[in-house]
């Protein structure tokens, strides 16, 4: 931390060594063979992917880049922007640093942390809207190479829908019918969620369902504009949807970690998780029985669909690694078609962001990107600008979301809660 | 440090300059101490007067980031809640811990004990295991879905008191203390143990042949005698309290929900300093929070120091 407050002298002395370290390189650079293999460490949240990228991204890079020696580090998820700033102001950060949608990585753009990868062949293949979340506010720098998507929806055990003889609802009505009847059979959870952790409660709950009340896009860019607020009717009609969910929740739910839901899914125990579509390699690994997903239901009145189909992971180059160029090898290849098929198949339920036409051979996988063609996409409206004051909207609506399913607090207070929150520091909601 | 009457026995050139054997012995410790601890001390300290601008780079800002802990809403109403939590976990360490840890003590001490060792293994075992096993071992147990508890209850004819403790807001901060103290009673445990082996049989034998019972002789002449190690271990438990973290960490993560019923302290400063999810980090503001912890705990040691230790009536045994 003390390195930013340092005096000039100490710079001056510091960019002399790197100078002198700089030329002692390049001199290497000359001496040594150019097939000397060049190492690349790999920063990343998705701890449960590991095997994915050991077992088959990165021998797939090594068979055309056979000299770039890749090792994948990940940290776990609720851990990793406070493990990967650290590292980054230590110095000790590894080469390629998986980038999370919107301001976290903007930040570490601006602080000069992740290099811009706007020259970097491949970068063509993604269209403005998958860019956006790694761009500065005036789109013209883009510093992430974007990777997949995930999209939200409901994952069910279709054996139990079937023993109960019950279809996946296309409306809030039919849902509550559904959860009703699978409530008074009394041998399955009917919603497969829990609250301890906070982030399924507004990820998988107010997230999920939301777009549907305030019309994707739409209400998303009025909520940036400031012309739609928390308290309207759309995000308390969302909370109050959510508070209905308590009761059909498992025993104990307010103590059930995300962990547990996983668990007692796979376990063929619950009969509707409201997921992420990341789950699906985890269910496919453990469950043995079918299941299938169906997308949020339309509430009262609605009639187009609206899905969250989040941008949610992209790869940047470490501004301080010795390696740039291998590194920039390696995100170019990311960026190719081959890569866009490998990712999204060996991890069905990340959707390549690239233009090439992949063929998603997970049925699960494919049934939630089908929903693509039928429905608009939006994102989380709490990633792009609006989680950069103090309080944190996204912290606020993790603690807002699971407390309204718990019953500790009003949708009504639930939404006033958030816009004071975001009234106290974002102008466009001060008046 | 030196004693005289050590001096006066010290050869000529020896007594001509004390210090350098001081200087000596004193230097790995001081240096060990500075490098690692007075250090980065100060320098949080120092860089708790700063703030940073987008750019990553800090600029003196004066007394900003307190001013701004205790008076904006979003910092004081955390800071608040964090304090007042922090204060009853370390309440129910104070008793709880204490108590049963004089208790057990107590037991161990008594003369015809059957497996004293075993018992006081056991006892001792979870002190020395991980806080991260401790957190899951404990959510495994009291788990609503696959724990023991709620079964234990019904076999006991008590179910309707279950209830999923970790997850409610009333609940959560006493449940985690009660894990604490359960990880760590071994320590006062072992502390009064030593105490009480230290205490004479002669002075036993007296009070029982002036017509004392058991009890008589543990209040008035054994608790006496170790008060002034339950108020070491008291003190150890201040420090350790308010600097705890990892298993709130570990059981709740860092927006230590519900509703923050069970932030303290350490769990706020991390969330301030590292940020969370979509919260950036605010180092400045986390230096200020840890030096706000540093003071909270010099003040406590103070007044244990000068308000209680040193009034405290000792025995020469």
């Amino acid at each position: 931390m003390t390195s930013r407050s340092t005096p000039i002298f100490g710079r001056l002395l510091r960019s002399l060594l790197a100078t002198a370290a700089l030329a002692a390189g390049g001199a290497q650079l000359v001496s040594i063979p150019a097939a000397s293999a060049q190492n690349l460490t790999i920063e990343s949240w998705r701890s449960d992917d590991a095997d994915i990228w050991n077992g088959t991204i990165i021998p797939a890079f090594n068979a055309k880049y056979p000299n770039i020696k890749v090792v994948f580090k990940p940290t776990p998820p609720t851990e990793y922007n406070a493990a990967l700033n650290a590292r980054l102001a230590g110095g000790t950060a590894g080469d390629l640093i998986t980038c999370r949608p919107f301001d976290a990585s903007l930040e570490l753009y601006k602080k000069g942390q992740l290099v811009a990868v706007d020259d970097i062949k491949g970068i063509e293949n993604f269209s403005p809207v998958a860019k956006s979340a790694w761009q500065t506010d005036d789109g013209k720098t883009t510093f992430c190479m974007p990777m997949a998507s995930v999209i939200h929806g409901f994952i069910y055990n279709e054996e139990i829908f079937k023993e109960l003889g019950l279809t996946p609802p296309k409306t809030m009505a039919e849902f509550h019918q559904i959860l009703d009847k699978i409530k008074a059979d009394g041998r399955y959870t009917p919603i497969d969620m829990g609250t301890a952790d906070q982030w399924e409660a507004a990820t998988m709950g107010f997230q999920n369902i939301g777009p549907n009340y305030w019309h994707g896009e739409e209400g998303r860019k009025a909520l940036i504009d400031g012309k739609a607020k928390f308290t309207d009717a759309p995000y308390v009609a969302d909370l109050t949807e959510l508070a209905s969910w308590g009761p059909y929740m498992g025993n104990g739910y307010k103590a059930q970690k995300y962990s547990d839901s996983q668990n007692l899914f796979a376990l063929g125990r619950a009969a509707i998780y409201p997921a992420g579509s990341w789950d699906i390699p985890i269910f496919r690994k453990q469950a043995d029985f079918a299941f299938s997903a169906f997308p949020p239901p339309l509430p009262e009145g609605a009639s187009k669909c609206y899905i969250s189909d989040h941008t949610d992971i992209a790869m940047g180059i470490n501004a301080k690694s010795p390696n740039v160029d291998a590194a920039k090898t390696f995100i170019s290849w990311l960026a190719s078609s081959e890569f866009a098929d490998l990712y999204s198949n060996s991890l069905p339920g990340f959707f390549s962001l690239s233009n090439a036409k992949v063929e998603v051979k997970d049925p699960v996988a494919k049934t939630f990107l089908s929903w693509r063609d039928t429905c608009e996409s939006t994102i989380r409206n709490s990633y792009q600008i609006l989680s950069r004051g103090n309080p944190n909207l996204e912290n606020e609506l993790w603690n807002v979301s699971s407390q309204v399913i718990n019953g500790t607090m009003t949708p009504e207070a639930g939404a006033k809660n958030l816009e004071d929150g975001l009234a106290s520091w974002y102008a466009p909601h001060k008046q | 440090m030196g004693g005289d009457v050590s001096l006066a026995e010290q050869t000529a050139s020896e007594r001509r300059r004390p210090w350098s054997h001081i200087l000596v012995f004193l230097a790995p410790a001081a240096l060990i101490y500075t490098v690692f601890s007075i250090y980065p001390l100060l320098d949080t300290i120092r860089y708790a007067l700063y703030t940073q601008d987008e750019h990553g780079i800090a600029h003196f800002a004066g007394l900003a980031n307190f001013i701004d802990l205790f008076s904006l809403p979003v910092w004081a109403d955390q800071f608040r809640n964090a304090l007042l939590n922090n204060l009853i976990f370390f309440v129910i360490h104070v008793t709880v811990q204490n108590i049963i840890g004089i208790a057990l003590a107590a037991m161990l001490s008594l003369p015809k004990l059957f497996g004293r060792n075993i018992y006081r293994t056991l006892i001792f075992l979870p002190t020395m295991l991980s806080v991260v096993i401790i957190g899951f071992v404990w959510q495994l147990i009291l788990s609503p879905l696959w724990g023991v508890s709620e079964g234990f209850l019904r076999a006991i004819g008590l179910p309707q008191l279950f209830a999923p403790w970790l997850g409610q807001e009333s609940t959560a901060l006493v449940t985690i203390s009660l894990i604490s103290v359960w990880q760590f009673v071994g320590i006062p445990m072992m502390l009064i143990y030593a105490a009480l082996l230290n205490i004479p049989e002669d002075l036993v034998d007296a009070a029982t042949v002036d017509g004392a019972n058991h009890l008589h002789v543990f209040f008035y002449v054994k608790l006496p005698l170790i008060l002034p190690t339950i108020g070491l271990v008291a003190i150890l438990t201040f420090v350790g309290n308010f600097n705890a973290f990892d298993l709130i960490y570990a059981v709740k993560g860092t927006l230590a929900g519900p509703n923050f019923a069970s932030d303290i302290m350490g769990t706020f400063f991390y969330r301030t300093f590292f940020g969370y999810q979509l919260q950036l980090g605010n180092p400045t503001m986390g230096a200020a929070v840890a030096t706000m912890m540093f003071l909270i705990i010099l003040v406590g040691v103070m007044i244990y120091l000068f308000g209680v230790q040193r009034r405290m009536q000792r025995y020469a045994l």
